[in-house]
């Protein structure tokens, strides 16, 4: 009974809180958590369900004990001439040591639940990553971020919980009630019906209780949204409030949606608070009834029942309602883990990107005209083609041939974003997409790595059509600077090494110095050892890009894209950064986005996009001279 | 800290109180019954006195029923003042960070307060609700089942009492140890989910990069560190129950041969053992759930600690004593300016400026990423305050305004500026509370935004959703630009605000500026050179300092810099007209 308790309270905050979601398939999803204790932990699992048996039948053991005590040797005893003590000696000694085996099956059992808990969650968590690194972008698309990362916090803690605490305690609850049951009704019959029927208020208690509270609960839910919906936007625009001297409007605002949620924070709390002393008084007032029939039943010696089966029985009387009030106050954290662990196990259900490429990129060297595979980065590549027919093995050297062919695409299918688009960049060339904003620069770009797949049409990189080419190896040929800059926690230098894992440091520094990142960099507190945390919090905009630019530049690949790579860089850097740039992409194919003139304006070829469509195309005088939207675009004005 | 928390519980102070008093009344009532069970069993039960069980019995059912009472109004006031302290501390946290300076925002990240006034304020309900309902109930449970026992017989509650000591003890060394483990995996874990946070969202820069095992080995690494950690951690609190049980069967054993010895030989009767043993189980299990409070504590003081943290900042900006409430004109003046944001005298950001702008003039800024051109206009309406010298407005050192005065009149658009979900009007409205539509339609005509708001179908009742995502970046910055205008200020500045504006429409709300608003003084941060060069005269700044501060034709002649970024934005520079096509 007493290593219940302490479980009940090991969770801080923890217990009846928030709303029951609903479920579909709750046992399923039970018995899929049970697979994974099962496949990790099978001898633990076992042994911890032999423990808490064991340590069960230990306490029962001793409760039993207690009516021996007083019927067996106390009152004997009190009537016997010369006190014999060696009977109860040895009577204590038994138990005794039924008491300290209970002690082991404990401590046993705890000790191996430390392991099976954290080792499950770390498998699943592991699980949980290794699977959603291998996701479409699609699916971080579809699902908002901060959902995915409830899953590692919230739905994992509350996994701990029910893995660590409900499962072992319905499971000693459960055999706890049925050998009580047992006990007691081998003890009485009237007084097990006694308790019986007040358990059965106690259950209907508890179903009113929790009724209200999971109402309230839903409701603070609601409230603490909103609350933190006002103080995530309020925190945001902070500066903004104090540049409009906006505080009072902002606290009045605050103050109202605060009150609401302390309203249903108190009713929630206050309907959860009361399920505790209620049933331990119905407890009370069940022992007292049993103590009064049981006394009447003792003294008239009713069914053979003696003083020292009453003392047993309200023992067992209190030991029956522990488990029950246990079960009852757990039953909602059991499933809120459930509804966590569903939207875990639909994580792990999401269908990984796919990908049945087969040509895969290697290095080459040229021996006597021909290409041959080479161990060494020789700078230059080859696509590696297995003819699957044959399994004859072709070289074609990657030059940075890009074709779309009549491409069609959207995000989701009834809704298309590019129209029969057709591209061609021929090795060497820098291309330039221009556009207003939703034209369809970005979702070009994002096709060409496959970042999505396309509806109709075809790519083709040096002839061959990118879907048999394997999408790492896709990726590895092409150098992206995204629109988003994103660091990662870890020094600058590790975040510049990104782009290339083997990089020495020099060769990190040259990258850095082609961005024109290296003077800043070295102003840093601790330069290239400089820790960045939260995205590069401390960096400017325009430092973040340099660093985005130097990273791509590390990788060194053969064809570069850059979207909106420069655009929070003044204009000067910016020349200086082209500069280094261009050195790196000499006689590589380059795609670049961009709406400032001077990176658009030397490119090779210009492709204007309007609503998904390719509308003009051709290089920066052919397009003035056409007078159309690029020139337009360029003038400011139009045309006429 | 506890001082500053404590002093939130403000309007909740009596339920405060009468939280342990229930509490109390519960655990006494409590306390009574296994007491009269004795009282039932030996004086009537073992002398046949039905009479006697009736009256005990009724006298338990009654006392049953006022312990309900007490649980009920714990229940109820418990849940009302921890709610409650939950509120003030939010409430408190919110009206300090509205006094708090730019430089105090820039201390704590947007996150950390959104976490501060969240989930450490949910800890600290909880703990608080914990506090009041069971720091009171433990320990005088334990003192009134230990006062009984002593009642009873003294000899046996000295068992109890060696074995409170000896588990207290234990219980004691094994908490502060587990402590110091929790703390450590605690910063771990969160070190994990950042790791998770940031794949989410750079998910593209990992898998453009080819990166997934890389992370994949990165994070299963970091796993395993918090899974060996929390085992450590947890294979100590797990001797905790084990500890009890083993102290706990150790009295109920001593307990009855002792007890059984004495009420053969001394007169104990059967009754008494019986609640002894009673009390045992309620000695010690009291014993733990103290120790288990003990460990939420200390796991929420960490909370504690970084809510009363942003309750104590002192806003690094306060208003002066006899603060002026005009402004008398729009004339700005820098006298050997120097400023840095960590108070750095030796190699400051802004250094020795010196600058005189009269009532009305245009002025245009620019430089390179990082000359610190946000940083010399933040000057102008106080955002900081300056390091070393003067800054004046109107002819007044910026120090001596009321600050609400000097922020109106000098009104500032920020590079980084945001809109708050609400409709177009709404968000106007920050600008002038009681503005009339039509002089927000007004202020929207002269920023040009008119044209977009009106294709809208509802016009200027659109709902903008938070942070104005659904507008593109060029119509949020004309909104933003229209609301700093509703203030009629007497200088606007606009930092960089309309980069992401077409030239067209960027030429148009600055000809607008000149013809509507003569009497502002403006001053206009940009990149694009157009957007300076009409300017009356254009700051060229570099590395903190003023380069030179002069007319654009006049800048051309004499200096370089400029003339750099000039010709680097004529030939085949300036700004593709990103916007023109917008709808």
């Amino acid at each position: 009974m007493a290593e219940e308790k302490v479980k009940e309270l090991k969770g801080p905050g923890k217990g009846p809180r928030g709303p029951r979601p609903k479920l579909d398939h709750p046992m399923q999803t039970f018995l899929r958590i049970m697979r994974y204790l099962m496949k990790y932990y099978p001898v633990h699992m076992v042994i911890v369900v032999i423990t808490i048996f064991a340590g069960v039948l230990c306490s029962v053991q001793g409760t039993w004990f207690m009516k021996d005590l007083i019927d067996v040797y106390v009152r004997p005893l009190l009537l016997a001439e010369h006190a014999d003590f060696s009977g109860l000696l040895h009577a204590i000694m038994r138990v005794g040591g039924f008491y300290l085996l209970g002690v082991i099956a404990v401590f046993v059992q705890n000790r191996l639940m430390v392991y099976v808990t954290q080792g499950t969650l770390m498998h699943m968590r592991n699980e949980m990553f290794v699977h959603m690194e291998t996701l479409p972008i699609k699916y971080f698309d579809q699902h908002p971020h901060g959902d995915i990362m409830s899953m590692y916090t919230n739905d994992i803690d509350t996994l701990r919980q029910m893995i660590s605490q409900s499962m072992p305690q319905f499971l000693n609850s459960a055999f706890t009630i049925v050998s009580v049951f047992i006990s007691m009704v081998m003890l009485s019959i009237p007084l097990t019906v006694v308790t019986l029927a007040m358990v059965a208020v106690v259950l209907f208690s508890t179903k009113k209780a929790t009724g209200a509270s999971g109402r309230y609960f839903v409701q603070q839910q609601r409230d603490l949204g909103k609350v933190n919906g006002y103080i995530e936007e309020m925190m945001e625009g902070q500066k903004v409030v104090k540049v409009f001297c906006h505080e009072t409007q902002a606290m009045e605002e605050f103050k109202k949606l605060n009150d609401q949620l302390y309203d249903s924070a108190f009713n929630a709390n206050q309907f959860a608070n009361v399920l505790g002393p209620i049933n331990a008084q119905l407890g009370n007032v069940s022992y007292v009834i049993c103590a009064m029939v049981g006394g009447v039943l003792a003294l008239s010696g009713t069914f053979g029942f003696t003083l020292g089966s009453l003392a047993s029985f309200l023992t067992f009387n209190k030991s029956f309602y522990m488990p029950i009030n246990q079960v009852s106050q757990q039953l909602n954290a059991v499933i809120m883990a459930l509804a966590g662990a569903d939207r875990i196990f639909r994580l792990l259900d999401e269908k990984p990107e796919t990908d049945d490429g087969y040509v895969t990129l290697v290095n080459a060297k040229k021996e006597n005209g021909r290409l041959v595979e080479s161990e060494k980065r020789t700078g230059l590549w080859a696509w590696k083609h297995v003819h699957q027919a044959d399994g004859s093995v072709d070289y074609v050297e990657l030059t940075g041939d890009v074709v779309f062919d009549d491409v069609d695409f959207g995000y989701n299918p009834d809704k298309m974003v590019l129209h029969n688009v057709d591209l061609y960049a021929t090795p060497g060339q820098k291309i330039a997409f221009v556009g207003s904003t939703g034209a369809g620069k970005t979702t070009i770009t994002n096709l060409i790595n496959r970042f999505y797949d396309i509806q109709d049409g075809k790519i083709r990189y040096d002839g061959i059509n990118i879907n048999k080419i394997k999408k790492d190896d896709l990726r590895h040929s092409l150098g992206i600077v995204l629109q988003d800059t994103h660091l990662f926690t870890g020094t600058v230098m590790e975040n510049i090494r990104y782009g290339k894992l083997d990089a020495s440091d020099e060769e990190v520094i040259a990258a850095a110095k082609l961005a024109n990142a290296d003077s800043f960099i070295r102003h840093l507190p601790e330069g290239y050892q400089t820790k960045l945390t939260g995205d590069g919090a401390s960096l400017s905009q325009g430092q973040r890009q340099l660093l985005a630019i130097a990273r791509a530049a590390v990788a060194d690949p053969p064809v570069l894209i850059l979207d909106e790579a420069t655009s929070s860089i003044d204009t000067r850097t910016e020349r200086i950064v082209q500069e280094g740039m261009d050195r790196l992409m000499k006689g590589r194919t380059t795609f670049v986005i961009a709406h400032r003139l001077s990176t658009v304006r030397n490119s090779d070829c210009i492709i204007v996009l309007e609503q998904g469509r390719v509308i003009e195309r051709g290089n920066h005088d052919q397009l003035m001279a056409e007078k159309g939207k690029y020139y337009q675009l360029y003038t400011g004005k139009s045309a006429s | 800290m506890l001082k500053t928390l404590g002093a939130q519980i403000k309007e909740f102070k009596a339920a405060s109180i009468a939280t342990p008093i229930f509490m109390t009344i519960e655990v006494l009532m409590e306390t009574i019954i296994p007491f009269l069970m004795a009282s039932i069993i030996d004086d009537g039960v073992d002398k046949g006195d039905m009479r006697h069980i009736y009256v005990v019995g009724g006298l338990m059912l009654v006392i049953a029923v006022i312990g309900l009472m007490g649980g009920l109004g714990g229940a109820r006031y418990g849940a009302k003042a921890s709610a409650g302290f939950a509120k003030n501390l939010r409430e408190a946290m919110f009206e300090n960070i509205q006094k708090f300076s730019f430089a105090n925002i820039d201390k704590y990240s947007t996150a950390g307060l959104v976490t501060r006034l969240t989930t450490d304020v949910t800890n600290l309900q909880n703990a608080y609700q914990m506090i009041l309902r069971m720091c009171i109930r433990a320990p005088l449970s334990m003192i009134c089942a230990m006062a009984m026992s002593y009642v009873i017989c003294p000899k046996l509650a000295n068992i109890y009492l060696v074995a409170v000591i000896l588990l207290g003890t234990c219980l004691a060394l094994l908490m502060v140890k587990t402590h110091k483990y929790f703390s450590k995996v605690f910063e771990k874990y969160d070190d994990l989910n950042a790791s998770v946070q940031e794949n989410v969202t750079g998910i593209r820069v990992v898998k453009a990069f080819v990166r997934e095992d890389y992370e994949k080995k990165r994070f299963t690494n970091a796993s395993r560190n918090v899974y060996g950690m929390f085992v450590k951690a947890e294979k100590m609190i797990s001797l905790n129950a084990p500890m009890m049980q083993f102290t706990v069967y150790s009295c109920i054993l001593l307990v009855s041969w002792l007890g059984a010895r004495m009420v053969v030989m001394e007169g104990l009767t059967t009754g008494e053992l019986m609640s002894m043993l009673t009390y045992s189980m309620n000695i010690l299990m009291n014993l733990m759930m103290l120790s288990m409070i003990f460990v939420m504590i200390t796991m929420s003081a960490a909370s504690g600690r970084r809510v009363a943290e942003v309750i104590n900042e002192k806003s690094t900006l306060s208003n002066p004593e006899n603060p002026d409430y005009e402004v008398a004109d729009g004339s700005i003046c820098f006298d050997h300016v120097s400023f840095d944001y960590h108070g750095d005298k030796e190699n400051p950001i802004l250094k020795d400026i010196n600058l005189n702008i009269r009532s009305g003039e245009t002025i245009g800024i620019i430089g390179g990423t990082g000359s610190s051109k946000s940083s010399l206009v933040n000057l102008i309406s106080r955002l900081y305050d300056v390091t070393d010298g003067t800054v004046s407005v109107g002819g007044k050192d910026v120090r001596t305004y009321d600050l609400d005065t000097l922020r109106n009149d000098v009104a500032m658009v920020l590079q980084k500026n945001v809109l708050f979900s609400g409709s177009i009007l709404d968000n106007l409205r920050w600008g002038d509370e009681n503005a009339t539509e039509e002089q927000c339609r007004q202020a929207c005509r002269l920023a040009c935004a008119d044209e977009f708001i009106e294709r809208f179908p509802d016009q200027y009742d659109t709902y903008l959703e938070q942070g104005g995502s659904n507008l593109s970046g060029g119509q949020k910055q004309r909104l933003c630009i229209a609301r700093a205008l509703l203030k009629k200020p007497k200088i606007l500045i606009l930092d960089d605000s309309t980069s992401a504006v077409d030239t067209a429409t960027d030429a148009r709300i600055r000809r607008a500026f000149a013809e509507e608003i003569p009497g502002t003084t403006k001053i206009i941060i940009a990149q694009r050179i157009s957007s300076v060069q009409e300017a009356d005269r254009i700051i060229v700044m570099e590395d903190g300092q003023i380069q030179g501060f002069d007319t654009h034709e006049r800048l051309l002649e004499t200096n370089e810099i400029y003339r750099d970024i000039y010709e680097s934005q004529t030939k085949g520079g300036g700004d593709f007209d990103e916007k023109a096509g917008e709808n």
